[in-house]
This record gives C-alpha cells, sequence and structure tokens, in this order.
C-alpha cells in the first residue's frame, strides 16, 4: 500500500515549510515535495503605493535580505525614473550588498548548517543546533556570530540600522559612508578573513566524510543562473544574466534584465505557495535551473580577487567536473568561497574615495512607466518588476525571488536524498535529518519567495497509495 | 493688558488675560497633547487632545479654545483624560491605513509621538481599513489619505498663513478627505502656489515630498511661526 511522509515543521530555514513523501504499493520513494506553506500577497497591496516607497516596503519582505530588495527595487526605479546613478552610489550599494552577504552567509554556514555538519547528520537533534555548536565548539560558535555581526554592522554604518534600512532610493542612495565608518569596517577585516579561513578549512575537512551525502544531496544536472560581469567575472549587483549546464557551456549570455519574462516562465502547482520558475525555451520542468552560491561559482570564469580566485581554483579542481559543481550540498561551500570574495571587495571598495563622496543621489521625475531591477541576494537572483502611472503610482509589481528560482530543484533534492534512505514500510533514523538538511543546503528564505511572514517549523507525513496517513514525524 | 491667577493641579498660575489654558498650562510647567493645534494659524479644538477638567463645569473643555480667568481650578492630568486622550489616538489609527514601519515621517511623526505619549501599546478598536489613495500628482508634494487624521492644519495653514486657500474639507464621517480645489487632483489645482507650507504643517506623513522614502523625513513648523511673527509682528527671529 503506497503511504506519504511528511516532515512538518521544516527547521532551520527561513519561514515555514512542510516535505511530504510519497510510497508507491512497494514502499519505495515515488517522489517527495517541499510544500510552502506561507502566503504573503506583498505584490498585490503594493498596488496604488508611490513609486519612492516601493524600496522600504519591499525591504519587509524579509528580516534577513531585505537589502537584496532595497537594491532590486531602487534599480526598477532607477529604470523608471530613466537616470544612471552616480558611481559613487553604485559602490555604496555594492558595498552594502557585500556587507548582507557575508551576514547571510554566516548565519546560513554557522548557525543553521553547521550543526548538521559537525556533529552528522544521525547526532541528537537534542544537540544538533546552534546552541551545541556553542558548547562543543565555543571558538567556532563566536567567531561565526561575529563574522555576522561584522556584515550586520557594515549594513548600519551605511544605512543606519542593520534590519530593513531604506537607504538605498530610486536615483542612489541617501548618505554616504562616513569617515569614521570607513574606519570601523577597515578594523574588522583582519578577524573576518580569520574566520572564513576557519569555516573553509572546517568544510574542506569534512568532504571526506559527506562524500556520499553530496552524491545524493541534489546531485543532478540542471542549469545554472546568476549575474556575471562582462568579462564572465563573479557579480553580485550589476552585470547581465548567464545561463550554463551542467557541462559548463554557456546556453544564454548578456541576457538583460528586462527582459526576464522571455527567458523566466513561472509555473503553479497546487500543493505549494510558491510558484516553480523555469527556463522558459527547455519548458516545465525542464527548464530547472538554480541559483545562488552554486550557480555564481558555476556562472562566473573568476571571482576577481586574489584569496578568492584561489579558493575557486581549489573549489573546482576538488568537487567540480570540468569546472561545473553539480551537488547541492556543494552550496555550503561555496558560500564560504563567496564570504572570502565578499571581504576582498570590502576592503578594495572602502579604500576607494569615491565612497565618501557626497554626490550619491540623483533627483528626476517619472520618465518611463515599467521598470526591471535585478541584484544577486545571497540565495540567488532577484528580480523586480514595477508598472507605474505616469505620476508614479504602482500599477502592477512582480517579484522573482532566489527561493522561487529554486524551487523546482529543492523538489528534486529531496525526491532524490528520500528515494536513497526510504526504501519502505517505516522511515529510517537520520532520514528526515537527511532530507531536512537538503533543503539547508539552499539556504530557502520561504518568508521572501512567497513575500510570506513567519518562522519555519518541519513535518514529514507518510501517505498510502489512497491518501491516507500511515507515519507522521513533527519537529516544533 | 491685565493679570489673572488660576490654579492648576492644585498649583497657583498667573496669566495674562489674553492667553487660553492651553497656554497658561504650558507655561506651568503641565503641558497638554496636541494635534490640530499649530503656532501660527487659528485654533479649531478638533482633535480633542487638549480637554481638560474645570471645577463646578460638568463638561470637558478643549484648553485651546477656554481662555483663562480669574479663581478657575483647572485639571490637566486626571485619570478620565488620560483613558479619553488613549481612546482618541486609538480612533485615529483605527480610522485610516497608519503603517509606521515603511512611512515616510517615521520616528518624527506626531501622531506617533502620541501614541507613545498616552501609553498604546495596542488598539483596542477594529480597524476600518478604508479603501483611500494617494494623490501624487503635484510635480514636488503628494498627500496620503491613509495617514490624514483631518486635523486640517493645511487647511488653515493654506488659506492663514500662504492665503491659497487650495486645501479644503469635504463629505463627512469616515468619508471625510481633505482636497485641493474643487476636488480636483492636486497636480491640477490652480490655486496652489506650491510652496508647501501644507507639508510643513502637516503632522503625520499624509502630506509628504516626492520620491521621500522611509523615515526620511522631518517637517520643520518653526518657519511657519516665523512667517507669522515676521508679518505681524515685523521681527524676523527664529
Amino acid at each position: 500500500m503506497a503511504e506519504t511522509i511528511t516532515i512538518e515543521p521544516v527547521t532551520r530555514l527561513e519561514g515555514h515549510a512542510k516535505i511530504t513523501v510519497h510510497l508507491d504499493d512497494a514502499g519505495r520513494v515515488d517522489e517527495a515535495r517541499f510544500h510552502i506553506a506561507e502566503f504573503r500577497g506583498f505584490e498585490k497591496f503594493c498596488e496604488g503605493r508611490p513609486l519612492g516607497e516601493m524600496a522600504g516596503i519591499t525591504a519587509r519582505i524579509c528580516g534577513i535580505c531585505p537589502v537584496s530588495h532595497l537594491l532590486a527595487s531602487s534599480k526598477a526605479g532607477d529604470a523608471i525614473l530613466g537616470v544612471p546613478v552616480p558611481p559613487a552610489a553604485e559602490k555604496l550599494r555594492r558595498l552594502m550588498n557585500l556587507g548582507q552577504l557575508i551576514q547571510s552567509h554566516a548565519l546560513s554556514f554557522f548557525h543553521l548548517s553547521s550543526p548538521d555538519l559537525v556533529f552528522g547528520m544521525d547526532s541528537d537533534p537534542l544537540k544538533r543546533n546552534v546552541f551545541g555548536i556553542m558548547q562543543a565548539h565555543p571558538d567556532v560558535a563566536r567567531a561565526g556570530i561575529r563574522l555576522r555581526q561584522f556584515g550586520q554592522e557594515m549594513i548600519e554604518l551605511l544605512g543606519g540600522q542593520k534590519v530593513h534600512p531604506a537607504w538605498t532610493v530610486p536615483g542612489g542612495v541617501r548618505e554616504p559612508l562616513t569617515e569614521e565608518g570607513r574606519q570601523r569596517v577597515l578594523a574588522w577585516l583582519p578577524e573576518a578573513r580569520e574566520t572564513t579561513d576557519l569555516a573553509l578549512a572546517l568544510f574542506k575537512g569534512l568532504l571526506d566524510k559527506y562524500a556520499p551525502e553530496a552524491e545524493v544531496f541534489g546531485n543532478f544536472r540542471s542549469l545554472f543562473m546568476s549575474l556575471v560581469a562582462d568579462d564572465g567575472e563573479w557579480e553580485h549587483y550589476g552585470g547581465k544574466v548567464r545561463i550554463v549546464d551542467s557541462d559548463g557551456n554557456t546556453i544564454a549570455d548578456k541576457l538583460d534584465e528586462a527582459d526576464y519574462q522571455e527567458y523566466i516562465a513561472e509555473a503553479v502547482e497546487s500543493w505549494s505557495y510558491l510558484k516553480f520558475p523555469y527556463y522558459r525555451p527547455l519548458g516545465y520542468p525542464e527548464g530547472m535551473y538554480r541559483v545562488g552560491p552554486l550557480a555564481r561559482l558555476n556562472t562566473c570564469t573568476h571571482m576577481g580577487t586574489p584569496r578568492a580566485d584561489g579558493e575557486l581554483l581549489e573549489y573546482r579542481d576538488r568537487v567540480g567536473t570540468n569546472g561545473i559543481v553539480t551537488s547541492s550540498l556543494m552550496y555550503h561551500y561555496a558560500r564560504l568561497v563567496e564570504i572570502m570574495a565578499g571581504i576582498e571587495r570590502v576592503e578594495r571598495l572602502v579604500n576607494d574615495p569615491d565612497v565618501l563622496s557626497s554626490r550619491v543621489r540623483v533627483d528626476a521625475g517619472i520618465n518611463n512607466l515599467e521598470g526591471v531591477g535585478v541584484s544577486e541576494a545571497p540565495r540567488g537572483t532577484l528580480f523586480h518588476h514595477y508598472k507605474v502611472d505616469e505620476n508614479g503610482v504602482i500599477r502592477k509589481a512582480n517579484l522573482i525571488v532566489a527561493t522561487g528560482h529554486n524551487n523546482l530543484a529543492m523538489n528534486r533534492t529531496v525526491s532524490q536524498i528520500a528515494k536513497h534512505y526510504i526504501d519502505g514500510p517505516g522511515i529510517p533514523d537520520g532520514a528526515l535529518n537527511r532530507i531536512e538538511a537538503g533543503t539547508r543546503c539552499y539556504d530557502p528564505c520561504l518568508s521572501c519567495s512567497t513575500h510570506a511572514v513567519g518562522k519555519m517549523p518541519l513535518h514529514v507525513t507518510l501517505l498510502d497509495a489512497g491518501g491516507n496517513v500511515v507515519d507522521e514525524a513533527r519537529r516544533e | 493688558m491685565a493679570v489673572v491667577t488660576l490654579t492648576i493641579n492644585d498649583h497657583l498660575v498667573s496669566a495674562e488675560d489674553h492667553q487660553t489654558l492651553l497656554d497658561a498650562a504650558k507655561a506651568a510647567d503641565a503641558p497638554l497633547p496636541t494635534l490640530c493645534q499649530l503656532d501660527g494659524v487659528s485654533d479649531v479644538a478638533a482633535c480633542r487632545l487638549c480637554l481638560v477638567e474645570i471645577d463646578g463645569s460638568p463638561k470637558l473643555q478643549p484648553a485651546c479654545m477656554t481662555p483663562v480667568a480669574e479663581g478657575l481650578s483647572v485639571r490637566t492630568d486626571t485619570q478620565r483624560l488620560r483613558d479619553y486622550r488613549r481612546m482618541i489616538v486609538e480612533l485615529l489609527f483605527a480610522e485610516r491605513n497608519h503603517v509606521c514601519a515603511v512611512c515616510v515621517l517615521n520616528g518624527h511623526c506626531e501622531l506617533q509621538d502620541l501614541a507613545i505619549e498616552v501609553g498604546i501599546d495596542h488598539v483596542r478598536y477594529e480597524y476600518l481599513h478604508p479603501h483611500v489613495g494617494v494623490d501624487v500628482s503635484h510635480a514636488q508634494f503628494g498627500i496620503d489619505d491613509n495617514r490624514c487624521v483631518l486635523c486640517t492644519r493645511c487647511v488653515r495653514v493654506c488659506e492663514e498663513v500662504e492665503g491659497a486657500a487650495t486645501r479644503d474639507v469635504m463629505g463627512r464621517g469616515t468619508n471625510c478627505r481633505i482636497i485641493s480645489d474643487l476636488n480636483v487632483p492636486w497636480g491640477q489645482a490652480d490655486s496652489c502656489t506650491s510652496c508647501g507650507k501644507c507639508v510643513m504643517a502637516c503632522p503625520t506623513g499624509a502630506l509628504f515630498t516626492q520620491g521621500a522614502t522611509t523615515a526620511e523625513m522631518e517637517k520643520d513648523r518653526s518657519k511657519l511661526s516665523y512667517i507669522v511673527r515676521a508679518r505681524e509682528e515685523h521681527q524676523w527671529v527664529r
């Protein structure tokens, strides 16, 4: 008799979700689904608001990555104003985005995922959390918390507050960095670099241990999408969209964000509030692609800073094939390489005199009735698309966020892990942990992806072919 | 000019006979909360936040409109008054859509300050969530009725200080709205001189500068009393 296993709530993610594992009559996994159980409706209630408020409103979608929404929203606003922002404003926006990338990646690695990696997937769940890390490895926990603090402080130094700083605006930014702020950032850099080295060494030391998981944690062929600079350098703010396949072939390059609807389409499934974007030319679901750290390191040719370039070469050499890494477990590794790149770029930017310039904002009226903004959020590519009336009042808003892009891949990942570890009729110990840990590779932000609210629990149900609940595991 | 003596909260105080209880209370270090009152324009006693108890009178009186008088005994801070003030501010929040977190005036808003002053930690009344719009047809300024408390400061400052009388009030009860000219989009209001005094006078983020983002605006209302004093007393002091 076929069954469904439900994992609800899924923990140590940002948001609410459940996972169901569907078993066939023989008790083997047919498929597993990652259900997003939130609904928020930002796109709808933004209608009628003035364009200038959009950055501040959409930043409220997420407390972890408000800066991504601020940037994508402001860039969409720039397009509607029809003006290029001052060079200093672009550098300052980049600086804030790097602060966020560092803090968000540190949160994902140290607070959320390191317990799985350090203690093992089969360890006691009571200990397998950040408090367990604090007890067993206080130095690692402290370093990780402080690395996140560094990123958050950078955001605060620029925007006046750590969370939801409405500092980037259509046309630029509100204020430049102060000399005092610049000195504070510089003072943090040696420690931040040291912590990143520590994390990289930690993860590299676990590669052999987790080789079996790497084979089945979202290890499949897919497309990868991200922004890259003109010369193929790793990007997080500007550049154009590039899509590569699992063999490293560039499928599409220099795609303009304004044309995103030509290459991205969205499908809807009745069992999730989160849409399923796909690469339009390949159709649904064959057009599955991944975004975020793993994708960014697959699409770029180089990182553009010395330490990160060295790490990228080693990363591709150790876990890649022909320069492409296909296992989603390596999102964690890619995140750490990106933190290193972020720190190096922060150093470069704060030493640029432009970041102290007062010419940071242009003033303009409504010159276009439509605009698309794109940025690389920590979790991947983020699009904001607005249509306004002649006075700049929002008539339509469409947001496609990173966790949405990864939806198909996350579902494929939980299926792959479930098929590997569950062979019916019961749920073996550690299987659920691995399924959950599989979703954590993507560091999914469900609040963002559904533009929804709340924290994230996990609930797995085992259903039979008739839809009856046979077994259930719940984690509060 | 004569001086009168009255009692405010059991303390004897002196005041000039042309002053109001609001002035006398302020001078006696017992300031009252206000919202519709604005230095430089006439008083209308619309918000009812400065209501006081006067011994011998069964009715509460608005301090902004009540002249001082010899021998009055006034109470400004009783439990009954505190309850009413809190209720008034809660009702203001419930009547429109005030979302402080993303408001241009967050952190510098008189309504927000009042809510803190009267001790609001939640609103006990059901929100009306009216469907009201935003008018950003003016090139420099915008009006968001969601944040309007109908204090009419903008109406008075436009007529009494600028002399344009662009602003007026339309409708009754919950349908009451601030309008431009004969209810045309602000950008089409011929009488508007685009002076911005109404924006400065507004206690909330209802009137704002175009392009302003979350918590970005601060309003300098001292400019209004500066203009009035300069015109009436020929004194150019801030």
